[in-house]
């Protein structure tokens, strides 16, 4: 990657970013992230926060693949429908950059964003430790996993917007396929595949392909290689797609 | 600068545009004329490297827009169909963000941001959201852009589309300066600003090049140019179309309107007449016979005539589709 497609790429993402808070749309997100991760944190699960009564963030981490299932389609649901619905894409990409740079940059505004939700929650870290020693290199392995798993779903999201110009259709259509990427990796799902006498080789190859599996390791604290590889594949895969989409749409 | 060469845009089983080729030089305003639907917006958007084309070749400044896309987008300014620019930016957030993505930075840039501004009459509304704006100013915002990095080659997608009389007039003269020292191609339905602005101009209708001249030149092709009217008083009007017979420039003479005190007459040209020759002829005659002659005058013949005989109207195109 050579300077000018740097370039190219942080202009994207600075005006992309700033439109994210030219609108309350940000600040809503932002704030209905920490209502709803603080909800099911505290209140809901069968070991909720307080009573669990250990210094650890288990079920604060629980729960983001949930959350992040509605609110991330929601901001990636625009990424590119509204590009085409305002046609801004034809101003877009009759400038002098490539596509790879507008899809980048883009992706990269809207992760950079899910960034700066996740570190609103830092209150919660500074509650563990004040409450007693947790792991703190466990936490942020799980921060890490669930930073790679917003990316993940907003990749996908991503996709999805650039195929049709109708938000509600993209918002639907992300969540189902994340919605199916969690669950082929999540226990009673793959208990009830044993139950139907599935091969455990398949189950597995199935899970392998699942959020759940990938982010489990994470919130243990394993940083492993694959994992990193596992969500990297699944971003570069959607963005590539996207750009396939985008391409195919202009070729009539 | 421009050159397109068989340019072919099919979708699906519809050809949009076929078999376009055309060039334009630095100093030439070239105007796109055509219905609804002819290909205008299909060849702009090819040309400009937005869409692909399915057959054929664009060169702008020399390089290939399909092999070599970056440098040839560089030296293009393009205004797309209905202006699009994003809603929730300022327009000097907007303005600002193009110029960016232009390679402009720091001095450059508000020096490029000024200058846009300037020309298109943009100071009252610089920091309002565009959302906000009347559709002349987003439409000016976005004309705006397409000229921030001065560029050799111009492409506006009827650049006055939406705009009140004065406007209107505005961007005209605004293209027709920037037509001084750039290759512009612009689209309208609108035939008066073809001749107000344009050095040349191709009348497109299903996807093909049905005309191509200067305006003058196109208005000369119209049924009407070269008609003489002669209006005289004080004669029968069968004794004029009498002596009129006599003039050989003339194929055909008509009574339009015979009134008591004077009589009006349509007098059409032998098609190798030129340069107000039938004019001059019927000037002799009317001397000689000594009538009292109101007024003679030579039809120019008009564009939009000329556009409606060549043009299939869109109700028509929609149904040979
Ligand atoms: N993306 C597209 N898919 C299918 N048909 C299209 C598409 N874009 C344009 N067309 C068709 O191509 C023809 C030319 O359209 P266009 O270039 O927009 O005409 P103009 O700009 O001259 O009014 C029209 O009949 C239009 O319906
Ligand atoms: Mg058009």
């Amino acid at each position: 990657m050579n300077q000018s497609s740097l370039g190219n790429i942080t202009t994207l993402a600075k005006r992309e970013l700033k439109g994210y808070f030219a609108s309350p749309v940000a600040y809503v997100f932002i704030v209905i992230f920490l209502l709803l991760v603080g909800f099911f944190t505290f209140m809901l699960g069968n070991a909720p926060f307080f009573k669990l009564g250990q210094a650890s963030l288990d079920s604060f981490f629980k729960w983001h693949p949930w959350v992040f299932l509605f609110l991330v389609p929601a901001i990636g649901m625009r990424v590119w429908s509204e590009e085409r619905r305002l046609g801004t894409i034809e101003l877009l990409l009759t400038m002098p950059i490539t596509a790879w740079q507008a899809i980048v940059g883009k992706f990269l505004a809207s992760w950079a964003f899910l960034l700066l939700t996740l570190i609103c929650t830092f209150p919660i870290i500074m509650t563990v430790n004040y409450l007693g020693k947790p792991d703190n290199g466990v936490i942020f392995g799980a921060y890490v996993g669930s930073f790679l798993m917003a990316g993940s779903y907003l990749a996908i999201s991503c996709m999805t917007s650039a195929i049709t110009r109708n938000q509600v259709i993209s918002f639907i259509l992300s969540c189902v396929i994340c919605f199916l990427l969690i669950l082929c990796g999540y226990p009673p799902v793959t208990e009830f595949l044993t139950t139907l006498g599935v091969s455990q080789s398949l189950i597995e190859t199935i899970a392998s392909l699942s959020f759940m599996t990938h982010f489990d390791a994470f919130q243990k604290g394993i940083l492993d290689f694959r994992d990193l590889v596992f969500f990297f594949s699944v971003i570069g895969f959607s963005l590539f797609t996207t750009g396939v989409i985008l391409r195919s749409h202009r070729a009539g | 600068m421009i050159k397109v060469q068989k340019l072919r845009k099919e979708f699906g089983p519809k050809v949009a545009v076929n078999s376009l080729s055309f060039e334009v030089e630095r100093g030439e305003v070239l105007g796109f004329l055509g219905p609804n639907g002819a290909g205008k917006s299909t060849s702009m958007r090819m040309i400009t490297g937005f869409i692909p084309p399915t057959d054929g070749k664009v060169f702008v400044g020399g390089f290939d827009m399909i092999e070599n896309p970056i440098p040839a987008k560089r030296l293009i300014g393009y205004l797309p169909e209905n202006a699009p620019s994003y809603n929730d930016m300022t327009v000097h957030g907007f303005l600002s963000f193009c110029a960016e993505i232009r390679g402009l930075r720091g001095e450059d840039l508000k020096k490029a941001v000024h200058r846009v501004v300037e020309m298109c009459f943009l100071e009252n509304v610089l920091y309002q959201s565009i959302d906000t704006l009347s559709k002349g100013y987003r439409h000016r915002t976005c004309l705006a852009q397409s000229i921030i990095h001065d560029p050799e080659v111009l492409i506006l997608d009827e650049p006055t589309d939406g705009l009140d009389p004065n406007q209107k007039h505005e961007v005209r003269q605004l293209i027709k300066r920037m037509g001084e020292k750039k290759a512009i191609i612009f689209s309208t339905h609108i035939l008066e600003e073809v001749e107000a602005v344009c050095s040349r101009a191709m009348i497109i209708d299903r996807g093909e090049i049905v005309a191509n001249g200067t305006p003058d030149e196109l208005k000369a092709k119209a049924d009407r140019a070269g008609v003489v009217t002669l209006i005289v008083g004080g004669v029968a009007g069968s004794v004029v179309m009498e002596k009129l017979g006599q003039v050989a420039a003339a194929r055909k003479s008509a009574v339009v309107k015979e009134e008591s005190s004077r009589v009006v007459i349509r007098i059409y040209p032998k098609t190798q007449c030129i340069n107000g020759e039938l004019a001059h002829q019927i000037s002799d005659l009317a001397t000689r016979e000594k009538w009292r002659v109101e007024e003679l005058h030579t039809e120019e013949g008009r564009l939009d005539e000329f556009f409606r005989s060549i043009t299939l109207p869109d109700t028509k195109s929609e149904e040979t589709k």
